[in-house]
């Protein structure tokens, strides 16, 4: 077994500087700098050890850390997070990888009915710090099962934390974040940006990662997005600068817990909100954005709050999946139908 | 595959080479305190059963019958061997110093569980069941690691499941992991025959223990009602164990309650079969071999049955005064770190319930 840190070789990341790279890089730095200072985090998960993952966000971690701390499971999602749980009662800091958002679903009930409730179940008395990172999302022009957008089902659920980011600088902090907090924590990473390069600064953490941020300020509405679709909002908006409206743009970044103070803060000073996200908007977490914002802003709304997302059907075939997801064009008619409200 | 059995049902007893050394080793000390582990789980059982019948348990979950098989395991392991238990092993949770009270909290509907688990080398119950053993697999793989950096002993780890969550996939899944890590886990199925109404033939047509083999282990069979065979079985395996082969024992024993308080097991098994299992007694056999060989004499057994009849009285006392959860220290304990929702809620609830207060002229916690 390996215990000795082979990363005392590796620059420390307070001397390293501000250094441009793809997000999924920008995590496995993440991963690799938290191991380094800490021993008891672990990371588990299918073929992440000598592949380094199908999406490579842990190459060349096993090499770096041993086969002991950087665990190729077994294929069982459900035996992945179930172990996660026991090595955190043990006082390990597990990092799990599941491979792809539609393969959480056989390890839903470790998830809902333990991982979430184990803290509150013993009264305190044991915590669960526990990352579960989860690459999610379409536009990858994959087959069944690897393009879904399932978060509204682990918002829902007590006792999870939900964290996304949509740049390199916040894959970096939020995941480094997410790992030192005791609560479990989801790290929705967005499959599509994985090579969407970005600044990270290494020596100036990212702001809380459990807070919104505004990305661009506006004055005539806001689009609220977060993960995959944050990028394309801020393209909305800059196509809709064109247009002559000046439209603001939120990064939800967090899920649980939502910071709905900011949105609501901006859906009050432009008067109008557009929700995206690529999940389906039926009973999806933009309806919880919307009422929420309703009900803290709703005399300083000039239209209802719309959303902008995936259909009520399971993810389409991908070659059809430029017509299901949000794009900039669907989060332009969204913002020009706010303004049709106008008395 | 005959289960392994040292104590027959009328009391005698098999002098067989490999297991009954184990039982010539043992003092009265620990011999008496089986009987009394077992006599203690006997009548917290009944008592919690007539607390639920009077309302004062939401639910009771006896394990009436299967004393013998747990308290003959978990008496041949060490006290820091991690038990992951289901939600029927009251012996052992009385074995390892968990208390009557806390034994009862999650069953009064007072708390989810009653004890600390690290304290105690013992989880709290699992409801979901076959989850637990996941759990088990993943704290042997933590050991693993700190034994490897010297922070641990050669400790074990036991997942307990019954015949019905045998069928679970995540046991499955936790013995893939115990075979491909080489972790050093006990599996303890004690079949007693009933998945709630389901009998056991629908789980498996053969012996649970026959499932060792397909992950390369080891799976032994042991009379579940014998607390001797139950302790020397887990004896004799416990060191291969700790050396990181995992084993199964499948104690074959009787679910002589009902699965819990709101089940009736009348509706489908006979009284034939339930008297059948009667007669093979753990706690009578084991008592009548104790005095034969001398171990214990009529006075000792009325010792512990006025012990057992204290046990009772305190527990009722306890049941009636125990203080439950309140909502606040729910809402507390969701996240160990804060979250945002929570703290808008609990605010907005005692706003809320204060507002009444101020109504009716009550002061906070009158209104129920």
């Amino acid at each position: 077994m390996t215990t000795s840190t082979a990363a005392d070789a590796v620059e420390r990341p307070e001397d390293r500087e501000p250094k441009q790279m793809p997000l999924a890089k920008a995590i496995t730095a993440a991963l690799r700098d938290t191991m380094a200072d800490d021993d008891r985090t672990l990371l588990i998960g299918e073929d992440i050890g000598a592949l380094g993952g199908v999406f490579r966000v842990t190459d060349g971690l096993q090499a770096q850390f041993g086969a002991d701390r950087v665990i190729d499971s077994p294929l069982a999602e459900s035996g992945v997070i179930g172990t996660c749980i026991g090595m955190a009662m043990r006082g390990y800091r597990p990092v799990a990888e599941i491979q792809f958002d539609g393969f959480v679903f056989p390890a839903f009930n470790q998830i809902t009915t333990q991982l979430a409730k184990i803290h509150n179940r013993t009264d305190g008395k044991v915590t669960m710090p526990v990352t579960v990172r989860l690459p999610y999302g379409g536009s990858i022009g994959s087959i069944e099962h690897h393009s879904e957008s399932p978060e509204a089902l682990f918002a829902h659920t007590a006792g999870l934390r939900l964290v996304t980011p949509s740049n390199a600088h916040d894959a970096y902090w939020m995941t480094r974040q997410a790992i030192a907090c005791q609560d479990p924590v989801f790290v929705l990473e967005p499959k599509r940006r994985y090579w969407l390069k970005g600044e990270v600064d290494f020596q100036n953490p990212a702001p809380d990662a459990f807070t919104a941020q505004v990305l661009r300020e506006g004055t005539d509405a806001t689009i609220a997005a977060y993960g995959p679709l944050v990028p394309t909002a801020l393209a909305a908006a800059a196509a809709a600068a064109e247009d002559g409206r000046s439209v603001e743009v939120i990064d939800i970044r967090s899920l649980s817990p939502l910071d709905d103070e900011t949105i609501a803060r901006s859906g009050a000073k432009t008067g109008r909100l557009v929700v995206a996200h690529e999940a389906p908007t039926f009973g999806g977490f933009g309806g919880e954005i919307a009422a929420r914002v309703s009900e803290r802003a709703y005399h300083r709304m000039l239209a209802p709050v719309l959303r902008v997302g995936g259909f009520h059907m399971p993810y389409p075939p991908s070659q059809e999946e430029h017509r299901y997801l949000p794009d900039i064009d669907r989060m332009l008619e969204a913002v020009e139908r706010s303004f049709s409200y106008d008395r | 595959m005959q289960p392994i059995q040292l104590l027959a049902p009328d009391g005698s007893f098999a002098e067989d080479e490999v297991y009954a050394p184990y039982i010539r080793a043992l003092g009265d000390d620990v011999l008496r305190e089986m009987y009394r582990s077992m006599a203690t789980a006997r009548r917290l059982d009944n008592e919690a059963t007539s607390l639920q019948r009077q309302g004062q348990l939401e639910l009771w979950v006896p394990c009436l019958g299967q004393e013998a098989g747990q308290t003959g395991v978990i008496t041949a392991l060490r006290e820091d061997d991690m038990v992951f238990p289901t939600y029927r092993e009251h012996a052992m949770a009385l074995h390892r110093g968990i208390t009557p009270e806390e034994l009862l909290r999650q069953f009064r509907a007072a708390g989810h569980s009653g004890w600390d688990p690290l304290e105690h080398s013992f989880n709290v119950y699992s409801v979901v069941l076959g989850a637990q053993t996941l759990h088990a697999a993943g704290w042997a793989m933590g050991l693993q690691r700190d034994q490897a950096a010297g922070r641990a002993e050669d400790e074990l780890v036991v997942a307990c499941l019954g015949d019905g969550a045998s069928s679970q996939g995540d046991v499955h899944e936790s013995m893939v992991f115990a075979s491909s890590y080489g972790l050093p886990m006990l599996y303890f199925i004690q079949n007693n025959h009933w998945a709630i109404s389901v009998p056991v033939a629908t789980q498996s047509k053969h012996p649970l223990a026959l499932r060792a083999h397909g992950y390369g282990f080891e799976g032994v069979r042991v009379d579940g009602n014998d607390v001797l065979a139950s302790f020397a079985v887990a004896a004799h395996h416990a060191p291969q164990v700790r050396e990181g082969n995992p084993q199964i024992i499948e104690a074959v024993t009787y679910r002589m309650g009902a699965h819990t308080t709101a089940d009736d097991p009348t509706k489908y098994r006979t009284s034939e079969e339930v008297e059948s299992w009667k007669a093979k007694d753990p706690i009578s056999r084991y008592a009548t071999w104790l005095e034969a060989e001398g171990h214990a004499d009529s006075g000792w057994f009325s010792e512990v049955d006025a012990e057992a009849k204290d046990l009772a009285a305190d527990l009722r006392r306890a049941a009636m005064s125990m203080e439950g959860l309140e909502l606040e220290r729910v809402f507390d304990t969701v996240y160990a770190e804060p979250h945002r929702q929570i703290e808008t809620e609990k605010a907005w609830l005692k706003d809320f319930e204060a507002g009444f207060a101020e109504q009716t002229g009550e002061t906070e916690g009158e209104r129920r």
